[in-house]
């Protein structure tokens, strides 16, 4: 490669004679009785390369000759906003890691280091902490859309599934970064979180001291999770984010009519048009960023503003905002084992979406009365569980929860008898 | 052997089944480091070793709060009023006699201890691994409770022997650690026997 850049004009000197004679042996009829032409050097580049890897045919197949529905609206940003975030996130993530240090003694200092004395740290770590709400408000927002439009449904099932699986691996990356500022939310949190597992029959115990590499949370615990969330995961989140779009580019989007409608190429219609909803989200974004980086306290905790302490557990344990209607479903059932597994199975259940809508219609626009008081109903419960989630744990957020907790089971449950109607 | 050419497709299958299963076995036994290299290290093993507590300075209704293996030991020192409270109304808890495998066969009655005047818990909620605050006064969380210990995560109650009250998320009793009196002044947490 090198030796190409420094050799440019030799190597395009071979690369005209090599590109002619290419030329030739295709065009060898037509151009018989013309005047040789002169070929543009960029053509030329273009086709040496296209010659030995399928550049343009990539480009072709996935934006220039890549139909998508004509009406797609502005639910359709938010697949184009996650990619988006994530790249927000590796960017701003490798620069925090080469800064941050993953032991327990140093951990939380050197994210006051990032905040105070870094040139732009601050700006860094703001981008990496709100691009992680900003990840998770854009998912829902996308797995919304999906459930609304019935983006689910045949042929479009495996999208979904590796969209969940995508979910759930941004759950996992997002709960160990949470760990990595090593205050009393990040190691609270995480030992509840570890905890959970201690309800495997058994091997609960081990598998627990087996995950923490110690006999509690501890520094060991915390490098690992760096591990996890600067390597492991992000790889697992870049192999399915490439699964997802080959599948999407396979079938196709859906619309919002839920049915076949006239097509437009994806460039340049959707790129301009996508990149219009880009500068908007990024107003909105760096809005945030600069005027309310910790949202009050649901982006980044007060508490997580104190080091950790293992003997001393904050009176008020709240998970990140994200994870919150999970963690309502915990607290509202008194017994360990069926709180674990009920908001386990709240995730569980989204993957079997697809089989559990029995209707034939995809989109909400043309379906019965009774699905959309379903989906507002479901709605209602999510965010209700969410907020029950971050608040303290009175009698009266046991009740809502719980009621949350139902309607959010029904919404699925008695899925294959209202879509039927 | 074949004496024309055709395959012989049972032996063709044994092969197969043959290599996927040593294939399988290979990376079974490559998982072997990388799954033990996260279990404790020596040092942790080491580092999570007993730990002698002296409780000579202690006052009735004290609380002495002590590290084992990383987590938070408490010593209680409970009175005769603490020490009655643990009689009355068996039927509100989980577990009353200590059933469940949370403590050595020593602390398996009422006081859950060796002797009744020192209470020695592993200060982690049953639950989910949260600290509860140790409230001994009657009344204080609730009007019928009895003292005992608050877990203000999720509201897990236990009472002064640490056993857990019914209706909380809690499933069973806080655990009770090993331990041995060197002397009627000193405790060893994390042994059952004092060390030759």
């Amino acid at each position: 490669m090198l030796f190409f850049v420094k050799n440019f004009k030799k190597c395009a000197g071979v690369l005209d004679r090599y590109v002619e004679q290419f030329f030739k042996i295709f065009h060898k009829k037509e151009r018989k009785n013309e005047p040789p032409r002169k070929m543009l050097n960029s053509y030329k580049l273009s086709a040496w390369i296209n010659a030995r890897f399928p550049l343009r045919e990539i480009w072709n197949k996935n934006a220039r000759q890549y139909l998508t529905p004509r009406n797609l609206n502005f639910w359709y940003f938010f697949g184009v906003f996650s990619l988006l975030v994530l790249v927000n996130q590796i960017v701003t993530g490798i620069w925090l890691a080469m800064i941050y240090t993953p032991t327990s003694a140093d951990a939380f200092s050197s994210v006051e280091h990032i905040m105070r004395d870094v040139p732009f740290g601050w700006l860094l770590r703001y981008m990496h902490a709100v691009g992680a709400s900003a990840f998770f408000i854009v998912i829902y927002l996308h797995m919304y859309r999906s459930i609304m439009y019935g983006s689910f449904k045949a042929p479009r099932e495996l999208l979904w599934i590796i969209g969940m699986l995508l979910y759930v691996v941004l759950l996992i990356e997002s709960a160990s970064g949470y760990v990595l500022p090593w205050g009393q939310m990040s190691f609270w949190a995480i030992k509840v979180l570890i905890t959970v597992f201690s309800v495997v029959p058994f091997i609960g115990k081990q598998i627990v001291v087996w995950l923490q590499g110690d006999y509690s949370v501890s520094g060991v615990t915390l490098h690992r999770f760096f591990a996890f969330h600067v390597i492991a995961i992000p790889l697992m989140i870049i192999f399915l984010v490439w699964a997802h779009i080959v599948a999407l580019h396979h079938v196709g989007s859906n619309n919002p009519t839920g049915r076949d409608v006239e097509k437009i190429p994806f460039h340049p219609y959707y790129t301009i048009k996508d990149l219009s909803g880009v500068i908007v989200f990024l107003f909105v974004f760096f809005f945030i960023v600069f005027y309310a980086p910790t949202m009050h306290g649901y982006f980044l905790e007060p508490a997580n503003f104190t080091p950790a302490n293992p003997l001393v557990t904050p009176l008020h344990i709240a998970p990140p905002w994200y994870l919150a209607p999970y963690y309502s479903i915990l607290r509202a059932i008194p017994n360990k084992l069926m709180g674990v597994s009920l908001s386990a199975g709240a995730i569980v259940l989204l993957f079997f979406l697809p089989w559990l809508d029995r209707s034939k219609i995809k989109s909400i626009r043309h379906r019965g009365i009774l699905t959309k008081i379903a989906l507002t109903i479901f709605v209602i419960s999510f965010v209700g569980l969410g907020f029950c989630g971050t608040e303290n744990l009175t009698d009266t957020n046991i009740l809502f929860s719980r009621i949350f907790t139902a309607f959010y089971y029904l919404f699925f449950l008695t899925m294959p008898f209202y879509s039927k109607v | 052997m074949n004496q024309d050419d055709s395959i012989d497709e049972k032996r063709r299958a044994f092969l197969t089944g043959a290599t996927v299963a040593m294939g399988a076995i290979g990376v079974a036994a490559a998982c072997v480091p990388f799954v033990a290299s996260m279990l404790p290290s020596a040092d942790t093993i080491f580092a999570g070793g007993p730990v002698r507590v002296k409780v000579s300075g202690m006052k009735l209704g004290d609380q002495l709060t002590v590290m084992w293996r990383g987590k938070p030991v408490w010593i209680i020192a409970r009175g005769d009023a603490a020490l009655a409270s643990l009689n009355t109304d068996t039927n509100l808890l989980r577990d009353p006699n200590s059933t469940v495998d949370q403590q050595p066969p020593y602390a398996q009655n009422i006081y859950r201890s060796r002797k009744p005047l020192h209470l020695i818990l592993v200060g982690v909620c049953t639950h989910l691994g949260c600290t509860p605050t140790y409230r001994p006064d009657p009344h204080s969380v609730s009007p019928d409770w009895p003292g005992g210990f608050f877990c203000s995560c999720h509201g897990s109650k236990f009472d002064l022997s640490g056993r857990v009250f019914k209706g909380v998320p809690a499933p069973i009793n806080l655990e009770v650690p090993p331990y041995v009196y060197l002397s009627d002044d000193e405790i060893l947490i994390g042994a059952s026997e004092a060390p030759k």
